[in-house]
């Protein structure tokens, strides 16, 4: 993208004024989407952007400029508006001297998005909204997505590395309204990999649109959810959102520095249930949050930061790294050029437990079942998190019955994960996520095989 | 700048064929943030972000594709795709870019030099003044999280083969600090902001005590019993939710069948009393704005009118499927197409202060901050449930401190439930302004 020269040039203009540290991140990132609703293709959408971020490092202070315009002179600009806003007097010319690293990707792209015809993107969402529309009478309207995304970046860095990784995702997405007596209900399902068009021989998106469908259907049906403390099962796959949400925000070191999460100074100590192990793995082939290498050039690793119940480790980026004097754990994400790297998981999971999930729920009197969840949101300071649940069922004389309503589910991230007390041999990853930290969002993955926590808050209506 | 915008954009829209309508949109912005840390400066971002968008419709079809650069060179890339995407749309006889509607550009002074001509060493020292005073704000304060401030100026241009040549600049500066109080057995946080037109406007004291009363006053916070209880929203809470609200009323919710006042035009959805108006006119909004992203006049539209739904809100596609006109409501950056949405939206103030509403309640709670709305609530079905914390009412006081519970009900019930709105009417960095609001009846989940 821009060669080692310039960019070993842009470097020394950044660290002119002194500084321990400096980097340019180059990205360029090429987007389509297609959108059917209302049985309309209502639009393609095409979008470009290429830009430069850099930032120099003195002390603790971080300066930040980025440009779009990757010229010689354009990069000397943002590195000099870098090395002013770090604030340095007195600094020296130093040089670098870049030698390149490749990592190899953990994702298997075969087909390039970009080389498919167009035609052939606005047929898959044909075929979705056909099938459906075909799942009841009920279903009053749908919408489906397509979307995909090629980003390369280039990353160099006073350190001398230079290196650079090709991504490509591609996502589907289908949603529904059903109208029935009681008003509207919607259901929603998506896939989304860190691969190419090939996405398509994986998945069939018929039958994605039809338990989008039958999801909206089942909840007409739903009555309000319970409200207060009850127990709860969490179903396969989207259980992550769950670990996410309640601890894996609280192990980023970021927050960890400032004593910002309730899992400050815990390293070595009991914090989870002796079932629960916690992984967060960027190399996890072809899932949406994996990578060969984070975005300061880092390569992803699997670092399992909860062994049976015990804290091992925090997720670390370049900056905290150093100021601890350790590695970076390959945790360093940002949206794009226009933003400065934090410490972002990238695929957060649950390892497999033992139990049939048939047996949990048969050894479950009452409560709710939950089998799919949205997004959630946590205080890290507290460890207080909500989630919302998407589709749930209650759980009656250890066997799920009725369908219950929309509504979040909150709890505490410390207590609740003491309290787990069971967990399924049916490990699944969920459905692909965004994570928003500090206005910025990445793409992350999740995953959790049936688990079931004693009691969590349920915000039904139903009083 | 913007003149160059506007020429950019008449460069793009010169290109257009026979038979081929076409719009372009131009932004630059230049943003600073200043994040100050332990007396020290964590970070200091400056940045401009510049884009293209280019709509085309042509054969009743549309098309769009976006750059994000103001180089000259990529108009012709961008043009083509735009193009190419066009051939894959649906045929629909109402798509079309705006009409000239003769409505009046209100006449807004959103832009200063005070912000573009502001020393990077007073920005700095706002951030670590701010710092500095939410931390000495009260002795349980432990540690503040972050203090930072941040401005922008901007620059936007939509110039279309209509006839539409329009563009406008504001500015902004804002601080905001968020504080960690407790001890070794408790943290609480609690964040505080101030914004303002230009930084003369920013008051540093304002932020840094509501950041410490925020956290301070949560500390000992135990989780409610469950049950039906009165709850009066902070109004920063109440902003999101008539956010919400808002979104269920724009007219491309409605025309696609996820509204849930569809059809309901004239009738009473909401307490008498409500008043809910969406008016990008107003300079007090920071939201304001003279131009919708079609490049139509904003105007103030009342979307509910003392109870009565009065209207929804269009842009030129979804007013024109309804057969009615757009209400300047399409918004959009320019990687995207124009959608609707509300721009400046507030509640009509009432005459009582948050203080003397909770001093008629005798048993409620005050909702100091919500989580989780995002995935907690449904604007198709309007069931809502989300999470929560604040401080219980009892016989006209403030009392105790909750957390951990969530409050649920439906936004259709919501509005009706709505029974007094405050006279402390706050204008927020967001599309919805701030006010107290009490509303009857709300399921409190806890223990």
């Amino acid at each position: 993208m821009i060669d080692k020269a310039m960019l070993a040039q842009t470097l020394e203009t950044a660290t002119r004024r002194g500084g321990e540290f400096a980097e340019i991140f180059v990205e360029d990132r090429q987007s389509s989407g297609a959108l059917l609703d209302d049985n309309r293709i209502e639009e393609l959408t095409s979008g470009r952007s290429r830009g430069a971020g850099i930032r120099v490092v003195v002390g603790e202070s971080t300066g930040f400029a980025h440009t779009a315009d990757l010229s010689q002179s354009g990069l000397e600009q943002a590195a000099t508006a870098a090395a002013d806003a770090a604030r340095n007097g007195n600094g020296s010319v130093t040089t670098v001297a870049l030698s390149e690293r490749q990592v190899a990707s953990p994702n298997t792209v075969s087909v390039l998005p970009e080389s498919v015809a167009k035609a052939r993107k606005v047929e898959l969402l044909e075929l979705a909204n056909d099938s459906a529309r075909g799942a009841g009478s009920s279903i009053s309207q749908v919408s489906v997505g397509y979307g995909d995304l090629r980003r390369r970046i280039q990353i160099a860095n006073s350190d001398g590395l230079l290196t650079g990784d090709d991504q490509v995702k591609t996502r589907f997405s289908v949603s529904c309204v059903a109208m029935g007596d009681t008003g509207m209900q919607t259901g929603r399902e998506s896939v989304g990999h860190s691969i190419g068009f090939e996405l398509f021989d994986r998945y069939d998106i018929t039958e994605l649109a039809r338990r989008a469908a039958d999801r909206a259907i089942t909840k007409l049906g739903a009555r309000p959810a319970p409200s207060g403390e009850v127990t709860t099962v969490i179903g396969k796959g989207g259980g992550g959102v769950l670990f996410h949400e309640a601890c894996g925000h609280g192990l980023e070191a970021d927050l960890v520095a400032k004593s910002a999460t309730v899992f400050a100074g815990r390293v070595g100590e009991q914090v989870a249930s002796p079932l629960v192990t916690l992984i967060d793995d960027g190399t996890m082939p072809d899932e949406w949050g994996a990578y060969a290498i984070d975005d300061e050039g880092r390569p992803a690793q699997r670092n399992v930061l909860i062994e049976d119940g015990m804290l091992l480790d925090f997720m670390w980026d370049e900056l905290r790294a150093r100021a601890e004097g350790r590695p970076s754990s390959g945790n360093g994400r940002r949206q794009s050029y226009k933003h400065l790297p934090m410490v972002r998981m990238t695929n957060t999971y649950i390892a497999n437990g033992e139990t049939d999930p048939a047996d949990i729920i048969a050894d479950t009197d009452s409560g709710i079942f939950v089998a799919q969840l949205g997004g959630g949101q946590v205080n890290t300071v507290s460890g207080d998190f909500v989630f919302g649940m998407t589709e749930a069922y209650l759980i009656e004389n250890g066997e799920i019955t009725e369908p219950i309503r929309e509504g979040n589910l909150i709890g505490n991230g410390p207590e609740v994960l003491m309290s787990i007390d069971a967990l399924g041999n049916d490990f699944a990853m969920g459905s692909p996520g965004t994570c928003g930290k500090d206005g910025q969002g990445v793409p992350v993955g999740d995953g959790t095989p049936t688990l079931r926590v004693p009691a969590l808050t349920v915000g039904g209506t139903a009083a | 700048m913007l003149e160059r915008l506007l020429e950019l954009g008449d460069s793009i829209v010169a290109r257009a064929k026979a038979g081929e309508q076409l719009e372009a949109i131009a932004v630059n912005e230049r943003d600073t943030e200043v994040r100050a840390y332990d007396g020290d400066i964590e970070s200091f971002t400056s940045a401009t972000s510049q884009g293209i968008g280019i709509r085309v419709i042509k054969d009743q079809r549309q098309g769009f594709a976006w750059a994000g650069t103001l180089d000259p060179d990529v108009i012709d890339a961008t043009l083509s795709e735009a193009r190419d995407n066009a051939t894959f749309g649906t045929v629909d006889p109402d798509l079309g870019l705006a009409e000239p509607d003769n409505v009046p550009f209100a006449d807004l002074d959103l832009y200063d030099d005070a912000v573009a001509n502001f020393e990077t060493e007073a920005k700095i020292a706002l951030a670590l003044d701010l710092e500095r005073m939410a931390g000495e704000g009260d002795s349980r304060i432990m540690i503040v999280e972050s203090a930072e401030f941040a401005d922008s100026v901007g620059e936007a241009a939509v110039v279309t083969t209509n006839g539409i040549r329009v563009g406008g600049r504001e500015c902004g500066a804002y601080v905001s600090a968020s504080v960690i109080a407790g001890d070794d057995d408790e943290t609480q946080v609690g964040f505080g902001y101030s914004v303002g037109r230009d930084p003369s406007k920013l008051d540093l004291d304002k932020a840094a005590s509501m950041a410490v009363e925020r956290s301070t006053r949560l500390l000992g916070a135990s989780k409610p019993e469950t049950g039906r209880i009165t709850v009066v929203l902070d109004p920063m809470v109440t902003a999101q939710f008539i956010a919400i609200i808002a979104s269920t009323l724009s007219g491309e919710a409605v025309l696609k069948g996820r509204s849930m006042f569809a059809d309901r035009v004239g009738e009473q959805v909401a307490a008498a009393g409500i008043t809910l108006i969406d008016d990008p006119t107003d300079a007090r909004a920071f939201t304001a704005g003279k131009t919708d992203g079609e490049g139509l006049a904003t105007r103030r539209n009342v979307l509910i009118g003392d109870g009565t739904l009065k209207m929804f809100s269009h842009n030129s596609y979804t007013g024109r499927r309804l057969g009615q006109a757009s209400t300047g409501n399409a918004v959009r950056g320019f990687s995207s197409t124009p959608g609707v949405g509300s721009i400046a939206l507030s509640l009509v103030p009432g005459n009582r202060d948050q203080a003397d509403i909770i001093s008629s309640i005798d048993d409620g709670v005050l909702i100091q901050g919500v989580s989780g709305l995002h995935s907690g609530v449904n604007p198709v079905s309007g069931d809502f449930s989300t999470g929560a914390d604040g401080l219980r009412i009892s016989k006209g006081e403030l009392g105790e401190p909750l957390r951990e519970f969530t409050i649920g009900s439906t936004l259709q019930r919501m509005l009706l439930d709505a029974v007094e709105v405050g006279s402390d009417l706050e204008w927020l960095p967001s599309s919805a302004a701030g006010v107290s609001l009490v509303v009857n009846d709300v399921t409190v989940s806890g223990a």
